[in-house]
């Protein structure tokens, strides 16, 4: 088995074994739906303001994610044991970031029915094209979550950096996703200009090729 | 194995500044293949440090490293797979069990999974293997982590304080892993000196990032001693 | 070794920035529309330029400071970003001021190069925090050397991605450095620019060589009184190995 699969393997075992991520990731973003409603005092969302309420939940509940997603390695001697095999340490990044890409799909597959259901945003029509755009922002936050994460976790006050960090990073994605989003879940319907996904798909490029280069600097000593 | 005649370390100078402070002060030593080092000290001398730049965790900022034949840290990739490190911390999962810690470790070391099996046995773990590490008791845990640290047939092993949380049958069970008749070369942090005299070719005392002591063949001047860790 | 050519580049400075005061007011066209407080251009737009050439010229350094692991990149990329944040604020400010003085509001999210700097600000002001947060030195300077590549590389996406996103609703409301600006109005803006390059140069080295100095300074008294004596206090700032020349 190779390295990125080893470590992946590893962390979903123990994730369905201790579900630390998963579910608290999937309840905050329910939790926030319910509270979106009540804030803004609507049962129905549509055109930029749903997407904005998809878009920023998804993006919070990112954070719950991002913050665990290097503990185990730094309370359980996991970089250590890492660094002495004799591996390519950038399989840390790729299997990290799969890992946190994987959580994120298992979040929307809870939080878009969960969103549908509870401010009805007319989400039938928008499904495919929305696909895409969760599937790039994925790739996109699951990366700078990775760094991010990997950037905090081994210093104090990692879950006030984190946010601190991540969302300033996030906005460029955020701002593409929720623009994209807008058009589709329109009263009358719309079509996704195409800029956006282009945006979102530069993000993911600079951002993965950024990763890749830099990570191996976090991890050594 | 076999031993070579290369020594297995060999360090000139080694620093290594943490801050503006020196946590390794002109560290030198020669170790041959198949030897054993006890390293004795006072806390904070630098011992962890230094078994950590050998097992090429932290890079020397000034001075020498050679180990198994390699430059460091130049070289690290080279040797990392031929070192075991057993340190304060055991470094396994503790939501997972024995078992899926050490296939782990064989998956990221390319050793076969059947060696884990073995060595679960050798150690005595057998029946727990398969509960999470969490539900450990501190002496399994340790033993698991000697597991760990050889998994991969290491020739030179760094072993910070390896008795601890051992009972005497545990430890009679994890000597032939880790111990002299191993026959693989050994660094071993200690605090008693008797025991490090006994089973040691060289003994190092740190003081303060700086070597003040040193001892070869079961000699030791006990004034010396004392004053290493007033 | 920072302080050699800092009076020529201080003196170079004051000129450089007494001229553009001078342009700026005597000469400089006044703006039909907005009056005399249109002439904060001349403080916000250069104020914004030499701000993100020194988040980028940060990013250089760090790079150079991974590559080669000498500390004294580091130092550098910290004293530019520290540098490039408060220039940041005060494009931020003075944009502030321009809109509320121009359309009566002390905000406004119309305008793509403000609301761009407003995030970038917010990112480099975790810059120290993340130092702070890390107590080894080396591993904080390492790590503070990655935040500044990975910075300096967003500034660039986040421009294009609030610009894209502004396209719809508004024009650039505040008209900023159009292309067809007269000739009076080019030089004045030109000397401005190079004037809050020379003074963002000179702080940059008086910083540098100010803290080589302290030190320096350190170290001696360290060497003198014997290692114990010499405190490790927790900090932010970067701290250069006991035998650095810098």
């Amino acid at each position: 088995m190779s390295t990125v699969g080893a470590l992946l393997a590893k962390d979903l075992r123990a994730e369905l074994r201790a579900k630390q991520s998963l579910p608290a990731m999937a309840l905050f973003a329910i939790a926030t739906f319910v509270v979106f409603h009540f804030g803004l005092d609507r049962a129905r969302l549509d055109g930029d303001l749903a997407a904005g309420v998809l878009w920023v939940t998804l993006l919070l509940a990112a954070l719950l994610g991002i913050n665990r997603l290097f503990v185990a390695e730094l309370e359980e001697g996991g970089f250590d044991g890492f660094l002495l095999a004799p591996v390519d340490r950038t399989a840390m990044l790729v299997a990290k970031a799969t890992a946190l890409f994987l959580y994120l799909a298992g979040l929307e597959l809870v939080a878009v029915p969960a969103f549908a259901l509870l401010l009805d945003p007319g989400l039938g029509r928008a499904l495919p094209e929305l696909l895409w755009l969760l599937l790039l922002a994925d790739v996109g936050i699951a990366v700078v979550g990775t760094l991010v994460a990997a950037l905090t976790v081994q210093g104090r006050a990692r879950e006030l950096l984190v946010p601190l960090l991540a969302l300033p990073l996030l906005l460029p994605l955020l701002i593409a996703a929720a623009r994209g989003t807008a058009p589709l879940l329109e009263a009358g319907g719309g079509s996704l200009p195409l800029r956006w996904p282009a945006v979102l798909g530069l993000y993911d490029m600079v951002f993965g090729l950024l990763s890749y280069a830099v990570f191996d600097f976090l991890l050594e000593d | 194995m076999t031993v070579s005649a290369t020594p297995a370390i060999e360090l000139a100078g080694l620093t290594r500044t943490y801050g503006e402070r020196l946590a390794l002060d002109g560290v030198s030593l020669a170790l041959p293949a198949g030897a054993t080092l006890a390293l004795l000290g006072p806390n904070g001398a630098g011992k962890s440090t230094l078994l950590r730049v050998l097992a090429t965790l932290l890079r020397p900022h000034a001075g020498r490293v050679r180990v198994l034949g390699r430059d460091l840290p130049r070289d690290g990739w080279a040797v990392r797979g031929r070192i075991g490190l057993l340190a304060h911390d055991p470094l396994l999962y503790r939501d997972l069990t024995a078992r899926e810690n050490l296939r782990f470790h064989a998956q990221l070391h390319r050793v076969a999974p059947g060696r884990v099996d073995a060595l679960l046995d050798a150690v005595g773990m057998a029946p727990r293997a398969d509960e999470p590490v969490r539900t450990l008791s501190r002496g399994m845990v340790q033993r698991v982590a000697v597991c760990r640290a050889v998994l991969h047939d290491p020739e030179l092993l760094l072993l910070d304080e390896p008795g601890s949380h051992l009972d005497p049958a545990a430890a009679a069970l994890v000597e032939p892993l880790i111990g002299r008749a191993s026959g693989r070369t050994r660094v071993v942090v200690r605090h008693d000196p008797a025991g490090a005299l006994a089973e040691a070719d060289l003994v190092l005392g740190l003081r303060g990032g700086r070597v003040v002591l040193t001892a070869a063949g079961g000699r030791l001047d006990p004034a010396a001693l004392a004053a290493l860790y007033e | 070794m920072y302080g050699k050519g800092l009076r020529g580049l201080s003196i170079a400075t004051v000129l450089t920035l007494v001229g553009a005061f001078a342009l700026v007011f005597f000469y400089a066209p006044t703006d039909a529309d907005q009056g005399v407080i249109q002439k904060i251009f001349y403080v916000h737009v250069p104020m914004a330029i030499v701000a993100l050439c020194g988040f980028v010229f940060a990013a250089a350094m760090a790079i150079q400071h991974l590559r080669t692991g000498e500390r004294r990149y580091d130092l550098r990329a910290y004293v530019a970003i520290h540098l490039s944040l408060i220039l940041g604020i005060g494009t931020l400010i003075s944009g502030s001021i321009w809109a509320k003085a121009s359309w009566g509001h002390w905000w406004v999210w119309d305008e793509p190069t403000l609301v761009s700097f407003l995030i970038v600000v917010l990112l480099y002001a975790c810059y120290q925090p993340l130092r702070f947060a890390i107590e080894d030195p080396e591993k904080q300077a390492r790590y503070a050397s990655v935040f500044a590549i990975t910075a300096g590389a967003f500034v660039p996406l986040n421009f294009l991605a609030v610009r894209l996103a502004q396209a719809y609703t508004h024009p650039r409301v505040l008209g900023t450095t159009g292309g067809s600006m007269p000739g009076s109005m080019r030089l004045t803006f030109l000397v401005s620019v190079v004037g809050m390059a020379l003074l963002f140069a000179t702080l940059w080295k008086y910083e540098l060589a100010s803290k080589h100095t302290a030190q320096q300074l350190r170290a001696l008294r360290a060497r003198l009184t014997g290692d114990a004596a010499a405190p490790t206090v927790r900090s932010g700032q970067p701290a250069l190995p006991a035998e650095s020349t810098v």
